[in-house]
C-alpha cells in the first residue's frame, strides 16, 4: 500500500531535515522524501490531513501542518496483565496513538510482575493483537520487583525486552543495583533506574516544605531522590554499566547528573516527564489527588532547573510516566489515592509549550522526543524518516488551539491535573503499525 | 420614586402618658408590685420596660426588679430564615419560680415574638404569671395571643411598618407608621 | 448573621470576621450552660451525625451535647461499628448519612483532608472534627475563646505551643488562628517535631523551654503521643520530659499571670507535670466547658448558611 503525505512542515532532526516536504510511503515503510523547495506550488488543500486517492495511493492532505517521525514514549504503565481495570494494552496503545507517540516501552509493575519470559511474550502478543502503536516491555531489575534477588536478563531480552527497570519502585540493596549494572553490560541494554530512599521518602504522599507541613500530608524530601541518583551515579561510573535515570524532578537530581555527564566516566542518559516542568506543588492544594504524582511535584526552583536541564542537555529525554488509574481509586481521602498522572494524550501538547517558551527549538524538542530515545533503545529503525525506517509519522496540528478534556481521553485513566488547560499542538493523523488513525 | 413620610402617632408626651397610665394600670391589676418583675424583650421593649420601672417606683415607691430577656433561639422561623438571627444578652435578676413576669415589648404585632418569649421564660423557672405590657397594639394577630396592658391601640395594615423611636437610642422619642 | 461558608474545614479557610463572630455567640452559649435548663429549641428538627473514623471520648462527647443543647436530634457513629470496615468508602457512608437527613456531619479521621473531601461533596454543612494531621479547628476555637475571656484579647499576646507541632492538627489550627487575631506565636519542641519551614508564617522556633517560655502569656501543652517514640523522632518519654516538660521551675520563666492550657487527654509526667496540670494557673477543665459553648455557637451560625 502506498501513502503519501503532502505538503507538511517535516521537521526530522536525524536527517537535518526542516521544509515543506513529501514523505512516500510504501508497505509501512518510508520510501522517500521530497522536499518541495522555493519552487514548490502548493497543492489545492482539500481539509487537514484529508484524505484522497490518487491512483491507487492514499493521499493525506498534511498542508500547514507539522510533520514528525511517531514519537517514542520510554515509559508509560501498560497496567496489563492484572490490572486492567486501569488500562490494557489495547487502551494504552489508542491512548498513545491519540498522542503522536507511536512506540512505548511499558514497565513491568504489572500482576504478574513482568520479570520472566512468559509474561514479556504474554505482554507481545497481546501488542500483536489489540495495540495501535509498537510495545517495547521493559524486564523487571528483580524477581516479583521485591529487591532481592536479580530477574532473567538474558531470557527476557530474548523474549523481547528492550531495557530493565524496577520502576514503581528503587533497587534499595546498592549491592543488588551494582550486580544489576554489572550484569546488563553483556546486553548493552540501559537499566533505568526509579531513585527513591524509600526510608527518607517514609511513607510521604506530596514533596516536603511548608505546603505538606499546613496541609497536614506526609512529605517526601527532594533529598529522597538526589540520594539515590547520586548512588546510581557512582555506581554506574564503578561499574560501567548504561544507567538511565527515570523521572527526573528536582534541582539536586539535575546538578548531579550534569557533573557526571562532564566527568563523562558513565553512560549516563536522563529522562523527564512534562509535569515536572510545567506545576508545582501546588497543584496539590485543596487535596486535588490528580496531583499526586511519585517523584511528587516539587517547588519553582526545581521547575526552573528541569527546563535548563532540558536545554543544555542534561536532561536526554521527555517521557509520560502514564500512570493511568480507575477514577474510583482518585476519589476520597488523600492519603489513600495511588500515584500517577495519566498523561500521554497531552505530552506533546504540554511539550511544544517548551518551544513557545524558547527553552528548545522544535528541532531539539523533536530529538527529545523521537531521535534520542531511538537511540538510547537501540531502535534503528523508528524516532526518523528516513528512508528504510518503519513508516511511524505523525501529523500535528500547532494553530489550534484545544482545552484539555479527561472525559474525551481515550485512555481509561482520566486522572490529570491538566484538566482545562489550553495547548496548541494536537496530532490529526498518526501513522502507526502500518496503519492511519485519524483525530478529529 | 415619591418618598413617603413617615406620620408621627405619638409624639414624646403620648409616650409618657402611656407610660404613666400603663403603670397604673398594673398597680391595680396586680394589687401592688410587690411580687412583680418586668422582663423587657430585646430590643423593643428593654428601655419600655426600665421607663415602666422608673414610673412604678415614682408612684408606689418600691423598686421593682428588671430582666432583659433574648428570644432568638426560640424564634420559630429559624429553618425559614436566611440568617440566623444575632443573639443578644439575657439578664434575669431575680427568681422567676412563683414570680408575676410583666413582659414588655415595644410593638405587639403578630404575636410570635411574645409566644417564642414566653417559652424562654418557661425555661427559666416557673411563674406565677405573666402578663404582657406593649406600648403600641398594630393588630394582625396569628395566634391567640392578648395583651394586659396597652399604650394605644393603632390600626394597621400589614405592608405597613411601625417604629417605636426612643431617647435612649439618641431619637426623638416618637411612634411613627411608614 | 451567619458564616461565610457553609461547612468548618479549618482555621485557614475561616475570615477574621467569621472568627469573631463564632466567638461572641460563644460567649451567649456559655451563659446557657450556667442555667438549670440548659437546652434551647434553636436548632429543633435538625439533626446531626457524628462520623468518628478516628476514636475519641472528649470530642464526640463535647458535640454530641452541644447538639442535644440546641435540640437537634444526634447520632453518633464510630468507625468498629460501621460499614467502613466492610470496605464502604467514606464518601458513601456520608451519602447514606446524608440521605437519612443529616443537616450536620461532623466528621473525625486519620487521613488529612477528608473534610475539605466530604465539604465539596456534601450539601449538608461539613465540620471538621479532626483530620489527620491537618487541622481540629472547634478546638482552636475554643482556646482562642478560652484565651479572650481570661486575657480580654488575644492580639499582642505572646502565646508558646509546646510539643509535637508537626503531628498536632491543635497546634496547625492554633497557629493560623492566633496569627490571624494578631498574636505572637512561638514554637518550642526537638527539631525533629517542630519543621522550621513553618518559621515562613511568622512564627518563632525554639528547641529549648527556658528560652521559649521567657515572658510568655500563655504556654500550650500538646499531648506527646508516645506512640511515636519508635520512629525516631526522640529517644524515650523520659528524655523528652527531661527537655520539654512542663514542670513549675519552667514555667517561672512565663509572666506571673501565665495560662496554662491543653487539649486533652494529658500525659502526666510526659509533657506535662500534674502540679502545673491542676495548679493555679492552669484553664484546662474550663477549656472544656468553653469547648461546648463553641460548638454550639458553630453549629447554630452554620445552619444559618443557605448554599
Amino acid at each position: 500500500m502506498t501513502i503519501i503525505i503532502r505538503n507538511g512542515q517535516v521537521t526530522d532532526p536525524s536527517q537535518g531535515i526542516d521544509g515543506i516536504c513529501d514523505i512516500i510511503v510504501e508497505n509501512g515503510k518510508i520510501q522517500e522524501i521530497k522536499p518541495q523547495g522555493a519552487g514548490h506550488k502548493p497543492q489545492p488543500a482539500k481539509g487537514r490531513g484529508q484524505e484522497s486517492k490518487d491512483g491507487e495511493a492514499t493521499v493525506i492532505d498534511a498542508e500547514g501542518h507539522l510533520v514528525l517521525p511517531g514519537l517514542i514514549d520510554m515509559h508509560v504503565h501498560l497496567r496489563e496483565p492484572g490490572f486492567e481495570y486501569k488500562e490494557t494494552i489495547k487502551t494504552g496503545t489508542a491512548a498513545a496513538a491519540r498522542g503522536g507517540i507511536t512506540a512505548v516501552c511499558c514497565m513491568p509493575n504489572t500482576k504478574p510482575v513482568n520479570d520472566n519470559a512468559s509474561i514479556t511474550g504474554f505482554i507481545l502478543g497481546q501488542a500483536r493483537a489489540e495495540a495501535s502503536c509498537a510495545v517495547f516491555p521493559v524486564g523487571a531489575i528483580t524477581k516479583g520487583q521485591k529487591g532481592e534477588e536479580l530477574a532473567e536478563f538474558g531470557l527476557m531480552h530474548e523474549a523481547g525486552c528492550i531495557a530493565f527497570s524496577d520502576d514503581g519502585r528503587p533497587v534499595m540493596d546498592s549491592l543488588l543495583m551494582r550486580r544489576a549494572l554489572e550484569y546488563s553490560k553483556i546486553l548493552d541494554l540501559p537499566v533505568i533506574a526509579h531513585c527513591e530512599d524509600l526510608t527518607l521518602a517514609a511513607g510521604g504522599v506530596m514533596n516536603e516544605g511548608l505546603l505538606s507541613v499546613t496541609l497536614g500530608l506526609r512529605g517526601i524530601p527532594a533529598q529522597a531522590e538526589d540520594i539515590m541518583v547520586c548512588r546510581d551515579i557512582a555506581l554506574a561510573e564503578l561499574t560501567g554499566g548504561r544507567l538511565h535515570i527515570a523521572h527526573v524532578s528536582t534541582k539536586g537530581s539535575i546538578d548531579l547528573i550534569r557533573s557526571a555527564k562532564k566527568r563523562g566516566i558513565a553512560r549516563i542518559t536522563a529522562e523527564t516527564c512534562p509535569h515536572y516542568f510545567h506545576i508545582t506543588e501546588e497543584a496539590v492544594r485543596g487535596y486535588n489527588t490528580n496531583a499526586k504524582v511519585n517523584p511528587p511535584l516539587r517547588t519553582q526552583q526545581d521547575i526552573d532547573a528541569v527546563r535548563e536541564g532540558l536545554q543544555d542537555g542534561t536532561i536526554d529525554v521527555i517521557v509520560t510516566d502514564h500512570a493511568p488509574h480507575h477514577a474510583d481509586e482518585k476519589r476520597g481521602e488523600f492519603d489513600n489515592a495511588p500515584f500517577g498522572i495519566s498523561g500521554i494524550e497531552t505530552s506533546i501538547g504540554l511539550s511544544m509549550k517548551l518551544v513557545d517558551d524558547k527553552v528548545l527549538t522544535l528541532n531539539e524538542l523533536v530529538r527529545k522526543m523521537a531521535v534520542i530515545p531511538a537511540e538510547i533503545l537501540g531502535l534503528k529503525n523508528k524516532g526518523s524518516l528516513r528512508p528504510g525506517a518503519d513508516a511511524d509519522v505523525v501529523i500535528l496540528d500547532t494553530t489550534k488551539e484545544f482545552t484539555v478534556d479527561p472525559a474525551g481521553f481515550l485512555s481509561k485513566g482520566k486522572n490529570t491535573p491538566f484538566q482545562g488547560w489550553v495547548l496548541r499542538a494536537a496530532p490529526v493523523v498518526t501513522l502507526a503499525q502500518g496503519r492511519i488513525y485519524r483525530w478529529d | 420614586m415619591s418618598k413617603v413620610l413617615p406620620k408621627v402617632l405619638l409624639d414624646k408626651k403620648d409616650i409618657d402618658r402611656s407610660i404613666t397610665r400603663m403603670s397604673h394600670e398594673i398597680i391595680e391589676k396586680n394589687r401592688g408590685i410587690g411580687s412583680i418583675c418586668l422582663v423587657g424583650i430585646q430590643r423593643g421593649g428593654v428601655h419600655i420596660a426600665r421607663r415602666l420601672a422608673r414610673k412604678l417606683l415614682e408612684i408606689e415607691g418600691t423598686d421593682i426588679p428588671v430582666g432583659i430577656l433574648d428570644i432568638a433561639l426560640y424564634r420559630d422561623d429559624i429553618t425559614v430564615r436566611k440568617e440566623q438571627p444575632v443573639i443578644r444578652r439575657t439578664e434575669v435578676p431575680c427568681e422567676i419560680n412563683n414570680r408575676r413576669v410583666v413582659l414588655v415589648d415595644d410593638v405587639l404585632f403578630t404575636g410570635r415574638s411574645i409566644r417564642a418569649a414566653m417559652d424562654a421564660v418557661m425555661d427559666l423557672g416557673r411563674p406565677a404569671a405573666i402578663q404582657l405590657a406593649v406600648l403600641v397594639d398594630r393588630g394582625h394577630r396569628e395566634l391567640p395571643i392578648k395583651a394586659d396592658f396597652v399604650g394605644k391601640n393603632i390600626p394597621t395594615s400589614r405592608e405597613e411598618t411601625v417604629n417605636v423611636q426612643l431617647e435612649e437610642d439618641m431619637l426623638e422619642d416618637r411612634v411613627i407608621i411608614a | 448573621m451567619s458564616l461565610q461558608t457553609k461547612d468548618l474545614t479549618g482555621i485557614k479557610e475561616l475570615s477574621i470576621g467569621d472568627i469573631g463572630l463564632i466567638l461572641e455567640t460563644a460567649s451567649g452559649f456559655k451563659d446557657i450552660l450556667g442555667r438549670d435548663i440548659k437546652k434551647v429549641p434553636a436548632l429543633r428538627g435538625k439533626t446531626t451525625v457524628n462520623m468518628f473514623y478516628e476514636p475519641s471520648t472528649r470530642t464526640r462527647t463535647s458535640f454530641e451535647l452541644a447538639a442535644k443543647r440546641l435540640s437537634t436530634d444526634v447520632i453518633s457513629i464510630s468507625v468498629s461499628t460501621s460499614s467502613m470496615v466492610k470496605g464502604e468508602t467514606l464518601e458513601d457512608t456520608a451519602r447514606n448519612v446524608e440521605a437519612l437527613g443529616a443537616d450536620f456531619i461532623v466528621i473525625r479521621h486519620a487521613c488529612s483532608g477528608t473534610a475539605h473531601f466530604l465539604a465539596r461533596h456534601m450539601r449538608a454543612s461539613v465540620i471538621n472534627a479532626g483530620d489527620g494531621t491537618n487541622e481540629h479547628p472547634t478546638q482552636a476555637l475554643l482556646d482562642l475563646f478560652t484565651i479572650q475571656e481570661k486575657k480580654g484579647q488575644i492580639k499582642g499576646l505572646t502565646v508558646a505551643i509546646v510539643g509535637d507541632i508537626l503531628h498536632s492538627r491543635v497546634a496547625k489550627s492554633n497557629i493560623y488562628g492566633l496569627l490571624k487575631l494578631g498574636a505572637k506565636v512561638r514554637l518550642i519542641g526537638p527539631p525533629t517535631l517542630v519543621p522550621a519551614s513553618l518559621k515562613a508564617l511568622g512564627v518563632e522556633v525554639y528547641y529549648t523551654m527556658q528560652d521559649g517560655l521567657r515572658d510568655a502569656d500563655i504556654v500550650m501543652m500538646l499531648r506527646i503521643q508516645t506512640e511515636r517514640q519508635g520512629k525516631g523522632f526522640f529517644p524515650s518519654p523520659v528524655e523528652y520530659f527531661r527537655n520539654w516538660g512542663l514542670t513549675a521551675a519552667r514555667l517561672e520563666a512565663a509572666k506571673k499571670d501565665v495560662l496554662v492550657m491543653h487539649p486533652g487527654p494529658m500525659n502526666r509526667g510526659v509533657e506535662i507535670a500534674s502540679d502545673v496540670a491542676d495548679g493555679a494557673r492552669s484553664v484546662i477543665l474550663e477549656q472544656v466547658t468553653n469547648g461546648l459553648a463553641v460548638r454550639m455557637a458553630v453549629l447554630y451560625l452554620l445552619s444559618g448558611t443557605k448554599q
